[in-house]
């Protein structure tokens, strides 16, 4: 168990999503960086869709009610505990009554912890994630006690475990989110659509898990910004009047009324999700849907790896 | 018809208007393509007139996918007929929950009565669901009642509020913000993840509105 002591921001359980109820207007939600997600949890020996703490716009400060192994990924984050620092992306073994503080500094978003075991919490329409606009689960409070389940294997086999070498996600500030064109590409002017793929764009600061603001160049629609309201999903890039992109996020509404001129590949959507408002500065690249499908694949097999 | 929507999705576009017959296919195609699912389909999201298609890509290639749906839509003919759920949503017009009920028969100079009737006569489809979970998009309203928007939205509609705006009727299942016209409630609770059924309506239902005795008219 651990016990909150200080928490601030936007700290959330998350597993990998919420599937099967789309059609009913609720979001998938999950983590934003699905990378750091599943590295996290492969870290302690859990499956890759098990629950953990995601750490955004915040920090938290904890301590261990018992022993335990514990891992943190993602970016823009330390881990202290005490006067020394834990690496992100490795194990560590926790002993119990230490107190970890998982404290924001630059160069990214958003953390995740994860226990061996897996974070215990009641599932709402068959998932772990929470999806506070709909009042699917809660934000982590000061005081909580975060319940940890069985680990699969013995602590002490569990600890110091490094993500290995060369399978890191290329964070950066200065990141190529590469996008497959979007189904209303003919809705946008051809100088809007070179506009979009040729320009840099900065994260506008209201940011939060529904969607990315983006700032830059405008791009200019053909036939006004209306659209009868179909199905996104994350990475959905809508063009509102304004000329200004947004990118769907974890959070994002089922349906949307805005033309979607791209929509960022999962292979990407880490890079994006952890991209600093008003530091990072942002480029668009196409591809096809194929070359996107084989960059996921090879991008998650180092979780294949480490599942057996 | 069939355009990629990122690398994990497809979207079937069968139609670009707000239309019944249209919409009444993006449902039977759904049905169809939940019965005979196939590995790597994650869930469908039918809207107006398209239907949206996630699958999982370490599993199905987008033309794998398209494959699949384009097959199963040779077949679409057979079970197009499929009797829709009909249910029947009690409301109270007007009051403390309907607070634009006078405006919108200001607006559109028709007593309050009227309003009601409009409302309430017709059946409506869910043509979709969306904005926050379980929210029901029903058409289509008489075009008496055809309202825009609201210039600025509330920030607090009360769960099971009943509103209009364009062509459009629905029911907000959370509290939530809102920009469309309130002219009634139901004691119905359209959302609760703790019931058998969550969701009160899917999407495809037809619904009646049948105001309480007690209305405010």
């Amino acid at each position: 168990m651990l016990e909150v002591l200080e928490v601030s921001g936007l700290v959330t359980f998350q597993d990998s999503g919420r599937h099967g109820w789309g059609s009913f207007g609720v979001p998938t939600s999950g983590p934003m960086d699905w990378f750091a997600h599943h590295a996290a949890n492969s870290l302690v020996g859990n499956s890759t869709n098990s629950t953990v703490i995601e750490i955004g716009l915040g920090e938290v400060v904890f301590r261990a009610k018992r022993n335990c192994v514990l891992a943190v990924t993602g970016a823009g984050y330390e881990v202290l505990n005490y006067v020394w620092t834990f690496p992100l992306w490795t194990s560590f073994f926790v002993r119990a009554g230490w107190v970890v503080h998982i404290k924001k500094i630059s160069g990214g978003n958003w953390a995740y912890l994860a226990c061996a075991g897996e974070f215990e919490v009641g599932s709402i329409l068959d998932s772990h994630s929470t999806y506070l606009r709909g009042g699917l689960g809660d934000k982590i409070h000061t005081g909580d006690l975060l319940q940890m389940g069985k680990p699969s294997r013995e602590l002490l086999k569990l600890a110091a475990q490094n993500f290995p070498v060369g399978k890191y996600m290329a964070y950066s500030q200065l990141p190529v989110i590469e996008v497959i064109e979007g189904p209303q590409k003919i809705r946008f002017t051809e100088q809007g659509i070179q506009i979009f793929l040729n320009s840099e764009y900065t994260l506008s600061t209201s940011f939060d898990r529904m969607g990315y603001r983006l700032e830059g160049n405008s791009v200019a629609h053909n036939f006004g910004a209306d659209l009868i309201s179909e199905g996104m999903t994350m990475g959905s890039v809508q063009i509102p009047a304004n000329g200004q992109p947004i990118v769907m996020m974890a959070d994002a509404p089922t349906t949307g009324g805005y033309p979607k001129i791209a929509n960022v590949v999962k292979a990407s959507l880490p890079l994006l999700a952890q991209c600093e408002a008003g530091v990072s500065k942002i480029k668009f690249k196409e591809i096809t849907v194929e070359e996107a499908q084989i960059k996921y694949k090879k991008t998650s097999e180092v979780f294949k790896i480490s599942e057996v | 018809m069939f355009k990629p929507l990122g690398d994990s999705a497809l979207l079937v576009q069968l139609g670009d208007k707000i239309d019944p017959a249209i919409n009444q296919r993006v449902h039977a195609l759904d049905a169809l393509l939940q019965t005979n699912s196939i590995a790597g389909i994650v869930e469908t999201v039918p809207a107006y007139c398209t239907l949206l298609i996630h699958y999982d890509p370490l599993i199905l290639t987008f033309d794998q996918a398209t494959h699949w749906v384009r097959n199963e839509m040779t077949r679409l003919d057979d079970s197009f007929h499929r009797t829709p759920r009909r249910l029947e949503v009690p409301i109270r017009y007007g009051g403390a929950s309907g607070l634009d009920l006078e405006a919108v028969s200001v607006a559109k100079s028709i007593s309050i009565a009227d309003v009601i009737r409009l409302h309430s006569e017709r059946e409506y489809t869910v043509y979709m669901m969306g904005f926050t979970p379980g929210f029901p998009y029903l058409g289509t309203l008489d075009e008496r009642l055809i309202m825009p928007r609201m210039e600025s939205p509330r920030t607090l509609v009360k769960a099971s509020s009943v509103a209009i705006a364009g062509s459009q009727t629905g029911i907000y299942p959370l509290d939530s913000p809102g920009g469309w016209h309130l002219i009634g409630w139901t004691p119905l609770k359209l959302f609760d993840p703790t019931r058998e059924s969550p969701f009160l309506f899917a999407p495809g239902d037809v619904i009646k509105f049948i105001p309480l005795e007690d209305d405010y008219a």
